[in-house]
């Protein structure tokens, strides 16, 4: 019988180093870069993938316990939100209509992000880059699969819910997350990464999670709250992975710094361009506010962000070149971009309403300088058109950037009367821009934004009609064919709030329950 | 009275998604794994080619051979969506837990022999880059495969080989000095006896059709790997000499294994159904990745069981046939 020995105990670093970067050799029967064929092509020069920091360390057993335990509390919730018609606790049905936005608009985002974190965390040809890829992956397939369970339910009693995979591959306004996204999934790894993990999880996040969360926490609907939290505790691992992956960069070589600056500047900009929808959802359609577009931009950007670029900048990283013009823009984007939603109000599959009186009030004294001078008018106008019936809707398909993809509606710098315009030409076409910053990123990489599937360019061309639907046919309704190509339930997704099915049911579900509660 | 109210008065406008409600019907609620899994995957009006593909969409099917008029065919029979999958891990995970405190309780690493011992480190350390070349590949197959019910139980099983990875780096730790891990890799690396299949793993990295990845890593090595090492090797041959703490601390793999090829089985069973050119495309890869995948472990099953490996492995391999003849394919 042997005598037992006094092992010699590997520390937590060098532990975790044999779990995951101990696994893997440098393959000699096939060459490296065949088996890791992506990761050079972009011009970012790793020199010692072992300089590479693990943003965290977590090993596949703490995950499954973490993560199982997580999943049990949250579908406990989901459960017994159904169970109790918790959709009946928010403040209003108006509230559902953010739900609505994120379902169509941010989930479907989460798949990409499953799959293209797959696809990197095959593809670097560090291992410890791989591991915390992976592992983002199947996080990002969770906030997929969570956000659909826990809507789930109020698809079953709200309209316009009912088929978000299918509109986000389709209707106009869609087309602003989905072809963003597409932008960073059809990207090289590195700037995948430049791109989701840094400037949107790192920099941006707040600006999306804020709103919707305590939104959500502010609103009464605690379904949305908890998976909104429980994603939240897998953020803080992206967001490390983000800012690593960043660093690792910048420290490997000089020259991957203008690179890495480029990416910056770009994705910056999108993600700015992004929320805007995020920023109208925040002033205007959650019921009871919570803090204003602007002050989220101040709080997590001017200041959180000058402080970060601070640090980043004895890398020589300065600011994004959109930085100055995204600030002026805190006082104005979520206004346009909500009035542009309401006269479109016909072609969204999401209601849309004239802010009430005492809604009015906290935008003018959220935006002392901008709201009364520069959009109150309009609304005042619109009030007045809608009470004798003439609620306006825009009747006509708007121009569409080239990058963004969102209508031309944003204003020149300086100048908030004055909607900007900007082109480029490319072989022989002319291609429209909203901003000197989408010019650029188009300018930067035409042979990728030519090939845009722009929403309106589609209908013109006929695309956007279901097959078999002969235009040519007399009688033929061309927005009502493509809003049957949307899958739109005409009257039901679309149009104002008020007279809305959502409206009735809602009252009359809950003039019940109220009721009933009296007894 | 309150409730009758509420029941009468609260009926759902729908039951579910028009996408699920397209392959369950919408007079009843689909169940988790549909919503979280049946065609969610994006498939239409792509914006840009990938700059790494350019030849390929996000997504494409064109991406296999395998031709499918619906990917969503290929359901999982175990039903995973991340929530089912994680907690069922975890539960594996605690049992984990529990057969180590009851392997160190008893004090049962330290009453093997030496010889048990380093013939299981001999044949087990190396087999860590083994799972982690299941681990890349399973990552390839969700990222280039083609729908969610395909590439979803990819990436768990991706993770799943992560796992098993670090279940045997621990296993070394737990039987002997971390040195260990360094001599497994190094025999990886150099000795004959592991170089056939460090080359089928090196082969399978550069493949580029997910499908045939699918069949050269889930069905063909693991179909073989893992009963010639866990039943054959550990249970019947390391356990049987004092070695029961090393079959203790490897529990997981061939309960794993077990699990998982029900979905791997489905898999091949749905594609192959759909049409005789699926069905000869599988049987060819089936035939060249098993047979080579038998070749290239045919040293290793004699390290492992000496004289009476190749019978092992050859008892295997025509249990490996059996299980794909009742998925449809016939070796
Ligand atoms: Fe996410
Ligand atoms: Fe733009």
């Amino acid at each position: 019988m042997d005598t037992p020995v006094l092992k010699k105990k590997l520390g937590l670093k060098e532990r975790y180093a044999a779990m995951t970067r101990g696994l893997h050799w440098d393959t000699t029967y096939q060459p490296m870069d065949k088996v890791f064929p992506y990761d050079k092509y972009e011009g970012i020069k790793i020199h010692d993938w072992d300089k590479w920091e693990d943003p965290f360390r977590l090993t596949m057993d703490a995950y499954w316990k973490y993560q199982g335990e997580k999943e049990k509390k949250l579908y406990a919730v989901i459960d017994a939100f159904a169970q109790n018609n918790g959709q009946l606790g928010v403040t209003d049905a108006r509230y559902i209509n953010a739900l609505k936005v994120f379902l169509t608009g941010v989930t479907p985002l989460e798949y990409n992000a499953h799959r293209l974190f797959a696809h990197v965390g095959r593809q670097f040809t560090g291992t410890g880059a791989r591991v915390a890829c992976q592992m983002q992956s199947i996080d990002e397939l969770r906030h997929y699969q969570t956000e659909t369970h826990a809507l789930s339910h109020y698809n079953k009693y709200f309209n316009g819910m009912h088929s978000p995979k299918h509109m986000n591959d389709r209707v106009w306004y869609l087309s602003v997350p989905k072809s963003y996204f597409e932008d960073a999934c059809t990207s090289g790894p590195f700037e995948f990464l430049t791109a989701v993990s840094f400037s949107f999880e790192y920099l941006l996040t707040n600006l999306l999670f804020v709103p919707f969360m305590s939104g959500a926490a502010h609103n009464g609907d605690m379904s949305t709250v908890t998976f909104g939290f429980s994603a939240q505790s897998d953020e803080s691992r992206h967001m490390t992975l983000g800012i690593e992956c960043l660093k690792f960069m910048l420290e490997q070589d000089p020259d991957n710094v203008p690179i890495v600056q480029g990416w910056i500047d770009k994705w910056f900009w999108r993600g700015y361009r992004l929320l805007s929808i995020v920023a109208m959802m925040q002033d205007y359609m959650l019921p009871k506010r919570v803090m204003s577009w602007r002050e989220g931009w101040e709080m997590y950007i001017e200041q959180n962000g000058e402080s970060l670029f601070r640090d980043l900048a004895r890398y020589g990283i300065r600011k994004p070149k959109g930085w100055v013009q995204a600030c002026e823009g805190k006082n104005h984007i979520s206004h346009q971009t909500y009035a542009v939603f309401y006269s479109y109000g016909a072609a969204a599959a999401f209601h849309t309403w004239v802010p009430e009186e005492e809604e009015m009030a906290w935008l003018s004294e959220k935006y002392p300088e901008t709201f009364e001078k520069y959009y109150l008018p309009r609304w005042n106008y619109w009030r007045e058109q809608a009470k004798n019936g003439n609620r306006f809707y825009q009747k006509t398909l708007p121009m569409l950037c080239q990058t963004c993809q969102i209508p031309m509606i944003f204003t020149e710098p300086g100048d908030a009367t004055k909607i900007a315009y900007r082109e480029s030409d490319y072989q022989g076409d002319k291609y429209h821009f909203c901003s000197d910053h989408c010019k650029e990123i188009f300018d930067n990489e035409p042979e990728k934004y030519v090939q845009a599937w722009l929403p309106v360019h589609q209908i013109y061309q006929g695309n956007c009609f279901k097959p078999g639907v002969d235009p040519t046919k007399e009688g033929f309704d061309p927005l009502l064919a493509v809003f049957d190509y949307y899958n739109f339930k005409v009257g039901r997704d679309n149009l104002d709030f008020e007279g809305s099915e959502d409206q009735k049911n809602f009252a009359a579900w809950r003039g019940d329950s109220v009721q009933g509660a009296k007894k | 009275m309150t409730v009758e109210l509420h029941a009468r008065e609260i009926q759902p406008l729908r039951n579910t998604f028009t996408h699920t409600a397209y392959y369950v019907g919408n007079d009843r609620p689909a169940s988790r794994y549909q919503e979280a899994t049946l065609d969610v995957q994006p498939s239409d009006n792509f914006h840009y080619r990938p700059t790494w593909d350019p030849e390929h969409e996000i997504y494409d099917k064109s991406r296999t051979k395998i031709k499918l008029a619906d990917w969503n065919v290929l359901r999982d029979p175990r039903q995973y969506y991340y929530a089912t999958w994680t907690i069922a891990r975890a539960r594996q995970q605690d049992a984990m837990e529990s057969n180590y405190e009851f392997v160190q309780s008893r004090g049962l690493v330290a009453k093997m022999s030496d010889a048990v011992r380093n013939k299981a480190c001999e044949v087990l350390m190396p087999l860590r880059h083994v799972a982690w070349g299941g681990n890349m590949n399973n990552s390839s197959i969700c990222a280039y495969g083609y729908g969610a019910p395909f590439t979803a139980p990819a990436m768990f099983h991706a993770m799943d080989h992560l796992g098993a990875a670090q279940f045997i780096t621990r296993l070394g730790l737990a039987l002997d000095e971390p040195a260990v891990l360094d001599a497994g890799k190094n025999d990886w690396l150099n000795a004959a006896c592991w170089q056939p299949l460090r080359r089928y793993v090196e082969d399978t990295l550069v493949l580029q059709d997910p499908f045939e990845l699918f069949i050269a890593q889930n069905l063909a090595l693991d179909g073989l790997l893992y009963p010639l090492i866990y039943d054959y090797f550990v249970d019947d041959h390391i356990a049987l000499q004092g070695g029961t703490a090393v079959a203790m601390l490897t529990a997981f793999m061939p309960e794993w294994h077990a699990e998982s090829a029900r979905w791997i089985d489905a898999v091949v069973k749905m594609a192959a159904v759909e049409s005789d050119d699926n069905r000869q495309l599988i049987l060819a890869w089936l035939t060249t990745w098993a047979d080579r995948a038998q070749a290239a472990l045919s040293p290793v099953a004699e390290l492992a069981l000496g004289n009476n490996g190749l019978t092992a492995l050859q008892e295997v391999r025509d249990a490996l046939d059996m299980r794909c003849k009742k998925a449809g394919i016939v070796v």
